[in-house]
């Protein structure tokens, strides 16, 4: 058998802290061979990255590797002087990270770092670099090369600035290129994109890659090898198509259980008997008698702002009570400008809201909080860390709407927190806890308890799991279908995760550019959508059932 | 270009808006200078045995007769005339007294600051490429001895050793020494009109004059510019297009340069605004301990003679030069970060 590109072996990586070592990747072994793409899937702290950083020697200054070998080409990088790994990085091992904008130097333009990466390895005259990074912009696709080269980062959109971290990436034509969450962020379709691109030129170049994601489906179509992390070590290896299939270790089997498929439903998600809470039945709802308005109207709602840029332009649906609505749609579709109009934290240029009959697109937004609907309708934010005040602990976050609200205090406001809290499954000795004690899940119960602490008859969910882990989005998914059933909730729930909005929504409203371009039964949308944007959007979501 | 038109309409907008702050600054320090103890009618009389007559006629003479806003409206067309009264210490406009004054504050000011800035920003480099070492300590306990030890102690000191023990330096009192005329007056600033003059000779003794001084009041700026450029060159050595430089294989040196320095020097550019502006005016101390005829020291001056007109002046000139300096900072700003410049 020849040598693999890269071999791995009993790599370990410890992290120093202030509570002593943490060792993040316990000893791994992989193999790579020369033209592959190995898929390393696992949730936030299975080491993937780290692995990935450890590979290319880019830890940062707290982290080392203790143990083990890494060898490129068969020859150990793990201890590699620092000139050595110069002439590595760029021009045999190369990496594209998650967050491209960051990724790239704010202030200089993109042909100078087209231009920089280039020149790190040969040396090359001015205008020999800049026809060269001209030259890798066509290659990733960029649209109008030539006036890209003098823009900043800033002036492009964020699939862009990957396709220009790609660039930089293949600059030196490397070997084996390490993709550290590279899609994550972006839109399904830039996703789709970027994604192809990377497969193309890899395989046009026949380079090795190694692609690090969190979304099973994307690593499935991709990669002809997955490995699965937990806990920084690797519990399986295989094909895609077995291992979704057919997962042997228990991990791979909730992970796989957990990842909203075309045909999964809430109730299947969390596949660990531990968690697993039965759902009550679907409430049956009577068809409210003729004449009587849904619990919210929309009619023709507009956000413009005052550099002419229409965000929202025409927008009517209704949600009625107990109902669940979806709302899709790219970055810059709208739909959180509209989710934050009907929660009343910004004003509607034009159009009117209806709140079961009552217009209250009337109250302006900074004086909603004294509105009678303002316990009517709550909002749960993206990012279920941002959104908690970091001096609140999880109980005054709860306290604090019904303190306000509803003007409970001492006992009263107590025993309604503890409820709350139990409702959402937090448990109580976790209530004194300040939000950086607290896990991603457990932040974003506290979030959802506090929208849900005032009783409200519609909950407003932006994003409501894009931050959190697909096991912790499961778990958080059965909470949020179980309080809809049980207090006949109205959810208007934004994402850009077709699968999720499928799952849990009962009709659906596809956003493009700040208007509707579908709408209806989620089940009727997604099986035979009528436009051809909903097509495209539905054809680009990575999905791991179709791969084999 | 429209970035460079972008940037000029960004000053000239903020230098409108810094307009009414001016005005604030005139009315105020009129007041405070109104309500100060101390009669100035009393102080400019003969002597103590001066009647009552005489003080009421200096009074007349001072305006100080008149109700509080008419002096101030008269005050503020005059300042709008470019008359800021005469100074009855001096017996000139103070107009004049500032015009002559003001180069010497300057010169010793960028002096010092182009030395804090060139001792201040590699010692931050230093510190923040080795957090923790014992590189990181020294600069730590430099920059802490910078700001404990008051400028007048320090100015003693280098005095002490440079001057008496070592003999290095020349006699502290002054721009000049004795022995050197002065240059044809052309800008004000000694180092500039000596070498328009071509004399070197003159040049080299303003120069070393310049020294003592100018390193006093660097020390005392150097603790908060090396501490910022520590923080910030440590954010930017941490932030992710530094760990992109460094995966496509650049040379050390290229990272920490044009990566991370140029990235880590906006807050420095901020900084050194206010560091600039703290100076001018806090120099009073440096120029008295090395009899540097500066503004600072004349406006001290002014103040314990309860002279007015030199010290409402001063106040206003400084403010001025306040709002310059945030103007230049605000260019400086928007030609090293191109993200300023779109709004």
């Amino acid at each position: 058998m020849t040598e693999p590109l890269l071999r791995i072996e009993d790599l370990a990586v410890t992290f120093s802290t202030r509570r002593g070592p943490v060792e993040a990747v316990k000893g791994i072994d992989l193999d790579l061979p020369a033209g592959r793409m190995l898929g390393i899937v696992g949730e936030s702290g299975s080491g993937k990255s780290v692995t990935a950083f450890a590979v290319t020697r880019l830890l940062d200054a707290a982290g080392r590797i203790s143990r083990g070998r890494v060898l490129f080409r068969g020859e150990d990088i793990s201890r590699a002087s620092s000139k050595t790994l110069r002439a590595i990085h760029g021009a045999a091992i190369s990496m594209i990270f998650q967050n491209p904008r960051a990724a790239l130097n704010p202030i200089r333009t993109v042909g100078l770092q087209l231009a920089d990466a280039l020149r790190a390895h040969r040396p090359l005259s001015d205008k020999a670099a800049r026809e060269k990074a001209l030259e890798l912009l066509k290659t990733v696709l960029i649209r109008e090369p030539e006036k890209r080269l003098d823009a900043y980062p800033h002036e492009l959109s964020g699939g862009m600035c990957q396709r220009v971290m790609i660039a930089m990436a293949i600059a030196c034509e490397p070997a084996l290129l390490i993709a550290d969450e590279p899609t994550t962020g972006l839109d399904v379709t830039t996703q789709k994109t970027v994604m192809d691109l990377i497969a193309r030129i890899t395989a046009e170049r026949q380079m090795a890659v190694i692609l690090i994601t969190h979304d099973l489906g994307l690593a499935a179509q991709y990669c002809q090898d997955v490995v699965v992390m937990e806990q920084g070590r690797i519990v399986e290896r295989a094909a895609p198509e077995a291992l979704f299939r057919r997962p042997q270790h228990p991990y791979t089997r909730r992970l796989v259980a957990a990842s909203p498929t075309p045909t999964s439903k809430v109730e299947d998600l969390v596949a660990d008997p531990e968690y697993h809470v039965p759902l009550p039945p679907e409430p049956l709802r009577e068809k409210p008698a003729a004449g009587t308005p849904p619990l919210l109207e929309v009619v023709n709602l507009v956000k413009r702002y005052n550099h002419g840029i229409t965000a929202v332009g025409g927008v009517s649906f209704s949600i009625g009570a107990g109902e669940s609505v979806g709302l899709v749609g790219e970055s810059g579709s709208g739909k959180s400008t509209i989710s934050r109009m009907i929660c009343r934290l910004i004003d509607q240029t034009e159009g009117e809201i209806n709140f079961e009959g009552q217009s209250i697109s009337g109250i302006p937004a900074d004086g909603f909080h004294r509105s009678p609907y303002r316990r009517q309708i709550q909002i749960v934010f993206q990012d279920p860390h941002d959104s908690l005040n970091p001096r609140f602990s999880a109980f005054d976050a709860i306290a604090h709407p019904l303190k306000r609200l509803d003007r409970l205090s001492n006992t009263a406001l107590k025993e309604r927190v503890l409820d709350c809290a139990a409702k959402v499954g937090l448990p109580a000795n976790l209530l004194d806890r300040f939000p950086h004690q607290l896990s991603g899940g457990q932040k974003a119960r506290v979030g959802i308890a506090r929208a849900i602490s005032v009783r409200p008859r519609l909950l407003v969910l932006d994003e409501p799991t894009a931050a959190l882990d697909v096991s912790v989005q499961a778990v958080t998914l059965q909470l949020l279908e179980r309080l809809r059933r049980e207090d006949n909730l109205s959810f208007l729930f934004v994402s850009h995760d077709l699968n999720v909005v499928r799952m849990m929504c009962e009709r659906t409203i596809v956003l493009q550019n700040g208007c509707v371009v579908e709408q209806g039964e989620s089940r009727r949308l997604f099986d035979a959508p009528e436009s051809e944007y909903t097509r495209t959007l539905l054809a680009a979501v990575p999905h791991f059932e179709g791969a084999a | 270009m429209s970035q460079f038109a972008s940037t000029a309409r960004r000053a000239g907008r903020r230098f409108v808006s810094s307009l009414p702050a001016l005005l604030g600054v005139l009315v105020f320090t009129f007041l405070l200078m109104r309500v100060l103890p101390g009669d100035p009618a009393v102080f400019f009389a003969s002597g103590p045995t001066a009647g009552k007559e005489e003080i009421e006629t200096i009074r007349k003479q001072m305006g100080l007769d008149k109700p509080m806003p008419e002096q101030l409206a008269r005050y503020m067309l005059d300042v709008a005339q470019g008359n800021l009264g005469n100074s009855l210490t001096t017996g000139q406009p103070v107009s004049k007294d500032l015009r002559e004054r003001l180069p010497a504050s300057l010169e010793l000011t960028f002096a010092a600051l182009l030395i804090a800035l060139l001792s201040a920003v590699p010692l931050g480099i230093a510190a923040a490429l080795k957090p923790n070492s014992l590189v990181d300590h020294g600069v730590r306990l430099l920059c802490a001895l910078g700001v404990c030890v008051p400028t007048f102690v320090s100015g003693l000191l280098l005095i002490y050793v440079f001057y008496y023990l070592l003999g290095y330096a020349p006699d502290p009192t002054g721009r000049i020494d004795i022995f050197t005329s002065q240059p044809p007056r052309m800008t004000g600033f000694l180092l500039i009109d000596f070498l328009l003059a071509g004399d070197l000779s003159g040049w080299w003794a303003a120069a070393s004059q310049l020294v003592l001084p100018a390193f006093t009041m660097a020390l005392f700026v150097v603790a908060p510019l090396a501490r910022i450029t520590r923080a910030a060159m440590l954010s930017s050595l941490g932030s992710d297009f530094v760990r992109t430089a460094r995966s496509i294989g650049l040379p050390r040196w290229r990272i920490v340069v044009v990566y991370a320095l140029r990235n880590a020097i906006l807050p420095v550019l901020t900084i050194t605004g206010i560091v600039f502006s703290t100076m001018l005016g806090a120099n009073v101390l440096v120029e008295k301990v090395f009899s540097w005829p500066g503004v600072a020291s004349y406006a001290l001056d002014a103040l314990l003679a309860s002279d007015y007109a030199p010290v409402q002046g001063f106040v206003l000139l400084m403010a001025f030069i306040f709002v310059i300096v945030n103007l230049v900072i605000d260019v400086l700003y928007g030609i090293a970060d191109p993200r300023i410049s779109i709004e």
